[in-house]
């Protein structure tokens, strides 16, 4: 991080823009802290915002760990009773709802912002003040889903929420409550965030940097941002409408006033299964540019790869109802999805095809992250064969809410997103930190993990299929389960002391890891090009760009870096107001929650008040600005 | 420094951040109304699914009003007219015109919401309650949710008709144009609405 930028203020006379910042200054003085944690409550700074991301998602992966922990010593044995069976509800749901919503989708977000701005070329994304806001209104969303253990009602009726278990009838009590209102927010900072890389995709792209020279993983934070735009809304609305039911009587999934339960899961599938996509698309993004480097090779057909994953999210909104095969929908609609699910098969077999054609013939060098990126494609294709067994809807009503289909998702978003995701940390572990991690404590750490992995999950197939449900309680003694149990379970914990090693590993680095340099991967895109960690500005001189791999291009070529031109660089402001409205939005789903309570709609409103004094602050304050000159920076680059 | 240069130096700024060309606001703007369309979408789907699926009355034939709402719908039109003109005063940096239009299209909105809130009160005495049956539940979280992007229309509007007193908005033609597409998006709306929602329902009726 830059240290010693030169600022020179909100309101400077020699920039012209600057004046309406001063005359609508009166909102009291922007935070100028360029260290320190008020600097971090207030950057604006992708960088920081996406460390912040990350850090975060980590806490709540080994959250969400220790709940799937729980959850299998309760199911080492029969009849065990490690928690309590309420208890056990409720740490199922959090551990699915932790694990996408809180680890998953922001370690992935982590990413977005960390590297989009750096692989496009640009200084930061397209609204730095609205990516913070994202950041505090997840933080939001995950303090509101988490509060409700400390009342002993955490969400407790499965991450999909079927209706009507949500319902107040047969879901009493604030669970439900804080599920709807948890999610809610957190929709709120998906969408936000996704507008933002959305534009800053389309519009801050350097001089050069065509949509067909972008990187294969801006492609796909792209194309995942589409889905979120697209699928949260369904969800939002479903959630609303639970609401509505739950907090004012009305009768959307009552089935007593004609409601119909099977909508809310229409509507969540909707969602839910472009969802899956969110979630495996930034994995795919993060391969692709592990795998070129690491066999020193250009990825082989990055145009196919491109369409594949842009087909990919096109067809998967078409293929909600395979999670409904046992509804009764009839013939023709289990008949229609059953072929669009066989159909979405073909673009992921495509790219798992072009990755092993990226490998093939090139001289491999099996580092941490490639270890990673090879572990993704074996074991995310074990979760595709699983997955297009239920596109066959005879099969699938056999293998429905059995652990066959926990094995199958488990092997998606573990084997395939989370494997893939640490490696895309060992792999950017040099760039954010400039430092190194140890290569053999690494490759000890992702051994254990793909061991416990797989003794933990390949046993869920044959449980699976020997009828074991999901979500159960406990089980009898004589059900021929225990053995495959036992093994989870043990496995489940090799796999915790694998990402504990690998978490270690990361700490160690950190404080004394080899100093990296730019580029110590001899890497192919543009945020290698740049100092490690980039200071505030990334890029002194925006580069032009004119190949695919343009760095990798210029590093044979010969291609002169581009040469500073000694403007000082305007850099975003930071601002008090993104901090304003998340606590605002916090406060106004805490109020709504507690509605029913004495004073909970006063503290609903006193929310709202801060979100619309926090909007309006923000809309006064504009961008702002200060500026900075590399030439003056120590360790100045180019 | 004067107006024209900032100006000049804003319209360089942008046009050096955006490789398209196309402001980021007005990006942002439009892919957030493809967002916002699938949340109507989800909303006017429900009313679809649950039509005709109410068990107990007031059913919708019994009370919704073709004329009322036409007139309204008119207002809402006629605002959407006025937020174009508005937008052309502001690219023309003509400030008293800009700030006549806003303050037009805001005060149409508002008589909307007014017979927004007449339709509810009606509805509400004849028995349409939120508890009551589907088309209640429906009807309120969809027109309900309208209501509320109107009303966050008109506060957005109003903000910039107090805003021109204080601040130069012949500046910020890129940012009311922005405002200008989500009120259109509202209106556009509305018109799916009164369609599927009002007129459909009494066709072959002759109401």
């Amino acid at each position: 991080m830059a240290t010693s930028a030169d600022v020179i203020g909100v309101a400077s006379p020699a920039h012209g823009h600057s004046d309406t910042d001063r005359e609508l200054g009166v909102l009291g003085p922007r935070p100028v802290a360029k260290t320190g944690l008020w600097s971090w409550l207030t950057t604006v700074d992708h960088k920081r915002i996406g460390i912040l991301y990350g850090l975060s998602a980590l806490f709540f992966l080994v959250v969400g760990g220790v709940e799937a922990l729980l959850v299998r010593l309760q199911l080492a044995a029969p009849n065990l009773s490690v928690l309590p069976a309420d208890i056990y509800n409720q740490m199922f749901t959090m551990h699915a709802t932790t694990m996408i919503f809180l680890a998953i989708m922001p370690l992935s977000s982590a990413f977005f912002n960390y590297l989009v701005p750096l692989m496009i070329g640009a200084r930061d994304v397209a609204f730095p003040r609205l990516n913070a806001f994202s950041l505090w209104v997840f933080w939001a969303g995950a303090a509101l889903l988490n509060v409700s253990w400390l009342t002993g009602s955490a969400p407790n009726a499965s991450w999909v929420g079927y209706a009507n278990i949500t319902s107040k009838q047969f879901n009493p009590g604030l669970s439900a409550d804080y599920w709807v209102m948890g999610l809610l927010v957190l929709g709120v900072a998906s969408v936000a965030a996704s507008l933002n890389f959305f534009v800053t995709i389309i519009n801050m792209r350097a001089p050069g940097m065509t949509l067909m020279r972008l990187p294969v993983f801006v492609w796909m934070t792209f194309i995942t941002n589409i889905l979120i735009l697209l699928a949260f809304p369904p969800i939002t609305i479903a959630l609303i409408q639970l609401m509505m039911d739950r907090m004012f009587g009305a009768n959307f999934f009552n089935v007593a006033a004609g409601g119909l339960v099977i909508l809310w899961q229409h509507w969540f599938w909707i969602f839910g299964h472009p969802e899956v996509y969110i979630l495996i698309l930034p994995a795919m993004g993060v391969v692709s540019e592990i795998l070129p480097t690491f066999s020193r090779k250009p990825l082989f057909g990055y145009p196919l790869i491109v369409f594949s994953g842009a087909f990919i999210g096109f067809m998967g909104f078409a293929v909600w109802s395979h999670h409904m095969f046992t509804t009764g929908m009839g013939v023709i609609a289990t008949l229609a999805f059953s072929i669009t699910t066989s159909i979405i098969a073909v673009p992921t077999g495509v790219k798992i095809f072009n990755w092993i054609g990226t490998m093939w013939g090139g001289h491999i060098r099996f580092a941490t992250p490639m270890l990673y990126a090879t572990g993704f494609i074996a074991m995310f294709t074990i979760g595709g064969f699983s997955g297009v067994m239920h596109s066959a809807a005879a099969a699938d009503a056999q293998q429905h809410d059995t652990y066959f289909v926990v094995a199958h998702f488990h092997y998606v978003l573990i084997g395939g997103t989370l494997m893939a995701l640490l490696g895309g940390l060992a792999y950017w572990f040099p760039k954010i930190t400039g430092r190194m991690m140890n290569e053999a404590f690494g490759k000890v750490a992702f051994w254990t993990i793909m061991i416990g992995f797989n003794v933990t999950f390949f046993p869920m197939h044959i449980l699976g299929l020997n009828g074991m449900p999901r979500r159960i309680y406990t089980y009898s003694g004589d059900m021929g389960w225990n053995f495959w149990n036992l093994v989870c379970t043990i496995g489940a914990f090799v796999l915790a002391f694998g990402l504990l090693f690998f978490f270690i590993n990361m700490a160690m680095g950190l404080k004394k890891g080899a100093i990296a340099g730019d580029d110590p991967w001899d890497a192919r895109t543009l945020e290698w090009s740049i100092p490690s960690p980039p200071p505030e500005y990334n890029f002194a001189a925006i580069p032009t760009v004119t190949h695919l791999d343009d760095f990798w291009h210029s590093k044979i070529t010969g291609k002169p870096k581009p040469q500073y031109d000694g403007h000082p660089i305007h850099m975003p402001a930071a601002s008090y107001y993104p901090m304003v409205v998340g606590i605002g939005m916090f406060v106004w789903a805490m109020g709504m929650i507690y509605k029913d309570a004495p004073g909970g709609f006063l503290i609903a409103g006193a929310g709202m008040l801060a979100l619309i004094f926090g909007v309006y602050g923000w809309a006064l304050e504009g961008p702002g600005g200060y500026h900075v000159d590399p030439s003056k920076e120590s360790g100045a680059h180019n | 420094m004067g107006h024209a240069a900032i100006a000049e130096h804003d319209q360089h700024h942008h046009v050096e951040h955006s490789y398209t060309g196309i402001p980021n606001k007005k990006v942002l703007m439009w892919a957030f109304l493809a967002s916002d369309c699938m949340f109507f979408g989800t909303l006017i789907s429900t009313y679809i699914i649950y039509h005709g699926k109410s068990l107990v009355g007031p059913y919708p034939v019994e009370v919704l009003s073709i004329p009322v709402t036409t007139a309204s719908s008119f207002v809402l039109l006629m605002s959407s007219l006025f937020m174009a003109l508005a937008v052309a005063a502001v690219n023309r940096k003509d400030i008293g015109q800009t700030r006549l239009w806003i303050f037009a299209t805001a005060f149409f909105g508002l008589i909307f919401l007014g017979f927004q809130s007449f339709e509810f009160t009606e509805f509400f005495h004849r028995g349409v309650t939120l508890q009551k049956n589907l088309f209640g539940s429906t009807f309120y979280t969809m027109t309900g949710t309208h209501g509320l992007h109107v009303a966050i229309g008109v506060l957005w509007l109003f903000s910039w008709f107090v805003y021109s007193y204080f601040g130069d908005i012949s500046d910020k033609a890129v940012d009311i144009e922005s405002t200008g597409l989500y009120w259109h998006f509202v209106d556009i709306v509305w018109i799916v609405i009164f369609t599927v929602i009002y007129l459909v329902e009494f066709v072959g009726i002759g109401g």
